[in-house]
């Protein structure tokens, strides 16, 4: 029997919504079949906890007597670079930017202790942030610097804008090289010394919804320990990869962009990251609830780790090349376990995300709805999907 | 048999000394060099483990001490900040001596102190800024 979004929200109103996340929905249908389980589930939480660069967030810092136009000048924050290309007081800060003065990779590799993704941290936990401006001045905005302290409590909006995250599957990153190389998916030890992977698995959003029958533009969602919504689909998107029987992507495929409210997160949700030898970038926590409209919704919420399988690319050649090709497959059974075998040799794995912290999103999730605090929404619009001509392209450099 | 991981600091006057030797001769004891720097300074760093019988290495130490050198038990310079750390896993394949591992229920990271040899590695790599070695 279908249910309708509009109806389960009634349900979750008089606190009688049947909510469980996507780890327990796998027991559930094991036990009961697609059918029952449909029936008696209402909502499939889902988490990730990953570190995701194409984060950001924009203030508008509210305006100062005399006025100044930040706007075609140079503004850092704690020192770390910000754009200032709108307007006169609305900057933006992304979790990949670093300062200046960094020594980046002059020190090979670099630390990065410090970046983009740690100001947001820091301005999210309450921090004053130091911000430092220079502008060439106008006649309506004649200041010309200015050195002062701003804090999330003062300035007018703060909002987290996202273009990519919540990557529907991942590469499996491994190097084939002689020497140690650092990227952004970690370490990677020569000659297939480890092979990290990034992904929640079964309990990762989009792999829970497949085929975005759910998730779209406008889906409310868990963004940073506050509510946030799905506001496009993700750069990068490319939702017409292969797939499974089951409709799992085989390689890295759909992205969402999301949008958020800073002042009701919470820096445990944001972290700032550092990859050593690659930069700085920002941690997010994201849960999406996905409501269980018919059986066939219900299975793809009932998705297993080992049903769900990766590529295991070289990072030492292949991937800087831009050479797409997998030496390998991997599921994320065989992740887990802790060890997976490649062209014979036992390789130890290592997560970028962190699995206990997407079932702590999926949990909290879970009782905002059980509570009545979250209700569902409609989306407005569909991300381009399986079937749609929606295409990744690649940078042909002209001559 | 006795065995402990120990952190030698050897002031600049001792760097030429043939300490070592010692420990091995007049005390009887096995020595695994798990990691040895000479600073700028010339303060010499040591990294060890030993093993032998108890009343030796108590006698070792005794020795090490009279000569200057200061001794400090390992386990305890190596912390984990419970704050900071994700649990992500990303440290677990990177130990050279696998004193990370991933609890099967939690998925939590464990780690686990008596294993570690503070060579930093961890410390170096963890995205977080978790792991602090304070030697």
């Amino acid at each position: 029997m279908a249910k309708t979004i509009k109806e389960i929200n009634e349900k979750i109103k008089k606190g009688k919504a049947v909510v469980v996340t996507a780890s327990e929905m796998i027991d559930i249908l094991e036990q009961k079949g697609s059918q029952a389980a449909a029936a008696e589930v209402d909502v499939v939480t889902t988490g990730t906890f990953g570190p995701m660069c194409s984060s950001g967030a924009y203030f508008n810092t509210g305006h100062t007597s005399p006025k100044i136009k930040f706007g075609g000048g140079r503004v850092t924050l704690n020192n770390i670079e910000a754009y200032t290309g709108f307007a006169a007081v609305d900057i933006c800060i992304g979790a990949s930017a670093v300062s200046y003065d960094d020594p980046k990779n002059k020190v090979y590799p670099g630390e990065f202790n410090y970046g983009g993704g740690h100001v947001i941290e820091d301005l999210v936990a309450g921090k004053d942030i130091e911000l430092k401006a220079d502008a060439y001045g106008t006649d309506c905005y004649p200041g010309k610097e200015l050195k002062t302290k701003i804090n999330i409590n003062d300035i007018n909006e703060a909002v987290l804008f996202n273009p990519r995250n919540c990557y529907q599957n991942y590469n499996i990153a491994v190097n084939l090289s002689d020497k140690i190389i650092y990227t952004y998916m970690g370490a990677l030890k020569p000659n297939l010394g480890n092979a990290n992977y990034c992904s929640a698995g079964q309990l990762s959003p989009l792999l829970n919804d497949p085929y975005y029958k759910t998730i779209g533009i406008g889906t409310k969602i868990f963004l940073g320990g506050g509510i946030g919504y799905v506001s496009w689909w993700g750069t990068q998107h490319n939702p017409t990869v292969k797939r499974n029987d089951l409709g799992i992507p085989l390689t890295p495929a759909g992205t969402i962009a999301v949008t958020g409210d800073l002042k009701q997160m919470e820096s445990k949700w944001l972290r700032g990251t550092s990859m050593l030898g690659y930069g700085p970038t920002l941690t997010v926590g994201i849960g999406i609830p996905i409501p269980i409209l018919n059986e066939e919704i219900a299975q793809y919420t009932a998705i297993r780790d080992k049903d769900i399988s990766a590529a295991i690319v070289d990072y030492g050649t292949a991937y800087p090349k831009g050479i797409n090709e997998s030496i390998g497959r991997a599921t994320y059974a065989e992740l887990r376990s802790g060890t997976i075998k490649i062209s014979g040799k036992e390789v130890p794995t290592g997560s970028l995300s962190s699995y206990s912290k997407a079932v702590e999103i999926a949990d909290t999730l879970k009782q905002w709805i059980e509570k009545g605090e979250f209700l569902l929404t409609e989306s407005v619009a569909s991300l381009p999907g399986a079937e749609s001509d929606y295409k990744l392209r690649s940078f042909k450099v002209k001559e | 048999m006795y065995a402990k991981k120990i952190v030698l600091h050897f002031p600049h006057s001792l760097v030429n000394k043939p300490i070592l030797h010692k420990l091995s001769r007049d005390y009887e004891l096995e020595f695994n060099i798990l990691r040895a720097s000479i600073t700028p300074d010339e303060e010499g760093l040591l990294v060890l483990e030993l093993k032998g019988d108890e009343p030796d290495y108590k006698n070792a130490l005794e020795y090490l001490k009279k000569e200057g050198v200061k001794v400090q038990t390992l386990a305890q310079d190596v912390i984990m900040d419970e704050e900071k750390c994700t649990h992500c896993g990303v440290c677990v394949p990177m130990c050279p001596v696998l004193a990370f591992h991933v609890e099967p229920e939690t998925k939590k990271v464990i780690f686990i102190q008596d294993e570690c040899i503070a060579c930093g590695v961890c410390v170096d790599i963890c995205p977080m800024n978790a792991m602090e070695v304070k030697i």
